[in-house]
């Protein structure tokens, strides 16, 4: 597909500006705003451009209010426009967890299907980037586990752009979070034109026969230089970007575990009650009998994120996955 | 007419609530005659540090004066310092005070060890005058929580990052020395911003329904990031507010510190006797940047920031100092070289700060620590000791 289409290097800041221009431009019904995101182009210029070109009654400054950002959305998309909200950083999204909670995940519940909740919350999230406090947590499942919402996160500028494009589109409330730490980190290829990549499918990133290696977001990265250190050991790694924390891809995993027998799962946020805990429950409900060894999940501790002079800690290091490869690999 | 009787039937209110208070008066009287609901602003001196306002002189010793004027001083190197030490990377990112020094200038001079103060991230000088030491607040923006404790310092609660969150906690302080019958107020502090989350509401109001003794200090730099105050909210200024709450409200001339402790002596008096929380907003203006990582000329103009510089806090009190004859300011080269030198003692001692254990990582999350949480750092300490046999 990418050989047909002209292809420009983007960050993922530049994937996702372009996936709101090209929707901006082809849906007069979508707007987008938040804190700084007008003037401004939001703190990490994803929406940079924007105002200028499509004008303030679709790109603009809200109030400093996280719970009237997402709350107002939902007036919105009750009256058939489609939002796309920004929140300024994953540690001020709180304010908003009611909304979400309460009324973006059950208005269409709630009303039987007459209200459509077709809007998307955009948010930075995860550490490695010498923040304050507030600003490095991943905290997926608390997102991915309110029944009526789905979660999305993208690893490269490529997914990025053709997860969002899917993420406006669909006719369910999409919570599309950031990886912050390669916003501008990994330059990639991205065709200038408009493609999607359909929602709730992870992505086999590299086939392998020994060991699946599930990650998303910025730990893809991570995991991959860890296979580097593997390869040398001869293991043959699978390395699955999961891409959707909710719906979760049960397909593409539970075909890899039956190939390879063990299984380590990356994430940053805390180990307990984390993303892979529920990945884990679902290779036991359908691999078990496949696996070579238990599933190995690291992860963020239990605890606080620290301050940036802790934080180097508290972050996974591909030593750290490799060393979760090995352990495994041994069992 | 609308706006008189709004006028007329809230100091009514006022009155009948308060008229046990003589004190109470006093804080009424300045309130009416700066009613927000006419955007009146309450300044003591204007810009060239004249007075204007001589019945509101508050009353100051020279020697207080001239630390106040110090102090502010000490905090301005320190910030701009702070910034320098950013952009040479030796520091992570900072919120400048540049331009807002009267504010937390005015609640050195007022807070009394026994009040408490309830902190957002933008009141350095205030920090410092509670007991906070130059090199925790370094500390902290070098990035260990170590920073944030204050250990010294009486009555004072962390920094607060979430906008607006502090405010309620501000209201629960409040509520408990009403219940302790504690001899203390409340100073809590947050932006112009912050005015808009719903926290602010809440707590305002839980405070005005409690009778708590919390005043409420809004920093309006007329900036939150790069949305102007304006975008902010249709209210003609923050202390209009006040009247939804059913309490007094003032919009001070935060750039001012003779304004700023006046207004906060008097709000501290009617607080104290049992009135309940008082709304001040204290109008000033960010000439900095909202953190080291934003970038102003994106959204404001030179002239703008040059106009605004006119009103500087510490240029207006040197002023004052000068033309009255209490402060002689021929020296104050020597002075800033003197501070200077300390702010880069105090940097050079966060600096030189042992490094982060491990352990500091895991040993404050929860005061019974979950065995499970023990085992994670076992677990991880067994991955350290492997890593270091690796090539």
């Amino acid at each position: 597909m990418e050989g047909d289409l002209a292809m420009k290097v983007m960050t993922m800041v530049q994937a996702i500006n372009n996936a709101l221009d090209i929707k901006f431009q082809e849906d007069p019904t979508i707007v987008t705003y938040g804190e700084d995101v007008g003037v401004e182009g939001g703190v990490f210029r994803v929406t940079e451009g924007l105002q200028k070109k499509y004008g303030v009654n679709r790109v603009f400054d809200s109030p400093l209010a996280e719970s009237a950002i997402v709350g107002s959305a939902v007036g919105m998309a009750a009256n058939g426009l489609k939002p796309i909200v920004e929140l300024q950083f994953c540690g001020f999204v709180y304010p908003s967890y009611n909304q979400m909670i309460s009324h973006v995940a059950r208005f269409h519940n709630r009303s039987r299907g007459r209200y459509k909740m077709q809007m998307v919350i955009r948010f930075p999230y995860g550490g490695g980037i010498n923040a304050l406090e507030h600003h490095s947590e991943s905290m997926e499942t608390i997102y991915g586990h309110i029944p009526g919402i789905k979660v999305v996160i993208p690893s490269t500028p490529y997914d990025a752009k053709g997860l969002l494009i899917s993420a406006i589109e669909s006719e369910d409330p999409i919570i599309f979070m950031e990886p912050k730490r390669i916003y501008r980190a990994i330059k990639q290829e991205v065709p200038e034109e408009k493609y999607s990549i359909p929602l709730g499918k992870a992505k086999v990133l590299q086939q392998g026969t020994d060991l699946t290696l599930i990650a998303w977001g910025a730990m893809i990265r991570e995991a991959q230089k860890a296979m580097v250190m593997a390869k040398k050991d001869g293991i043959s790694i699978e390395l699955i970007d999961l891409r959707s924390i909710y719906p979760i891809d049960r397909q593409t995993i539970i075909e890899s575990v039956k190939k390879t027998g063990r299984v380590v799962i990356v994430h940053e946020e805390p180990l307990t009650f984390g993303t892979g805990a529920e990945l884990t429950a679902i290779i036991n409900e359908e691999a078990f009998l496949n696996l070579e060894a238990p599933v190995s999940r690291v992860a963020g501790f239990d605890t606080i994120v620290p301050l940036p002079k802790g934080e180097p800690h508290y972050i996974i290091s591909p030593e750290k996955i490799y060393y979760h490869i090995l352990k495994t690999m041994k069992f | 007419m609308l706006r008189r009787g709004l006028k007329n039937r809230y100091f009514m209110k006022q009155t009948v609530i308060n008229d046990h208070s003589v004190k109470t008066m006093n804080l009424l009287k300045l309130f009416s005659e700066y009613n927000p609901l006419d955007d009146k602003m309450f300044q003591v001196m204007d810009n060239e540090g004249r007075v204007q306002e001589p019945k509101y002189l508050p009353e100051i010793s020279s020697e207080r004066l001239i630390k106040a004027y110090k102090d502010m001083l000490f905090a301005r190197t320190a910030d701009l310092m702070a910034v320098s030490y950013q952009r040479q990377g030796r520091m992570y990112t900072y919120p400048p005070n540049f331009g807002q020094e009267a504010i937390s200038g005015g609640l050195a001079v007022v807070m009394r060890d026994e009040d408490w103060f309830v902190p957002a991230f933008r009141e350095l000088g205030a920090w410092l005058a509670k007991g906070a030491t130059l090199k925790e607040v370094f500390l902290y923006f070098i990035g260990y929580e170590d920073g944030t404790v204050f250990k010294n310092a009486k009555n004072i609660l962390p920094i607060s990052v979430p906008i607006a969150s502090q405010l309620q906690h501000a209201a629960g302080l409040g509520y408990s020395i009403r219940y302790k019958n504690e001899d203390s107020v409340v100073y809590a502090v947050v932006g112009d911003g912050g005015t808009s989350e719903g926290d602010f509401s809440e707590a305002v109001n839980f405070a005005a329904v409690w009778k708590a003794p919390v005043i409420f200090v809004v920093q309006n730099n007329q900036y939150a990031i790069s949305v102007p105050f304006k975008m902010q909210t249709r209210s003609v200024n923050v202390a209009v507010k006040s009247y939804a709450y059913g309490i007094p409200g003032i919009k001070v001339d935060g750039n001012d510190l003779f304004a700023m402790v006046k207004v906060l002596n008097e709000a501290s008096e009617y607080a104290r006797a049992g009135n309940g929380p008082v709304l001040v907003e204290a109008f000033t203006y960010r000439r900095g940047s909202h953190t080291t990582s934003d970038d102003p000329t994106k959204y404001r103009t030179k002239d703008e920031e040059e106009m605004m510089a006119a009103t500087d806090p510490i240029d207006r009190l040197r002023k004052y100092l000068v033309a009255n004859n209490i402060y002689d300011a021929s020296k104050e080269d020597e002075l800033l070289a003197q501070f200077k030198k300390e702010v880069e003692r105090q940097f050079n001692e966060a600096e030189n700060y042992p490094a982060y254990p491990l352990e500091n990582v895991f040993k404050y999350t929860y005061v019974d620590m979950p065995d499970d949480l023990k085992q994670q750092q076992i677990e991880h300490e067994k991955f350290l000791k492997w890593k270091e046999t690796l090539q």
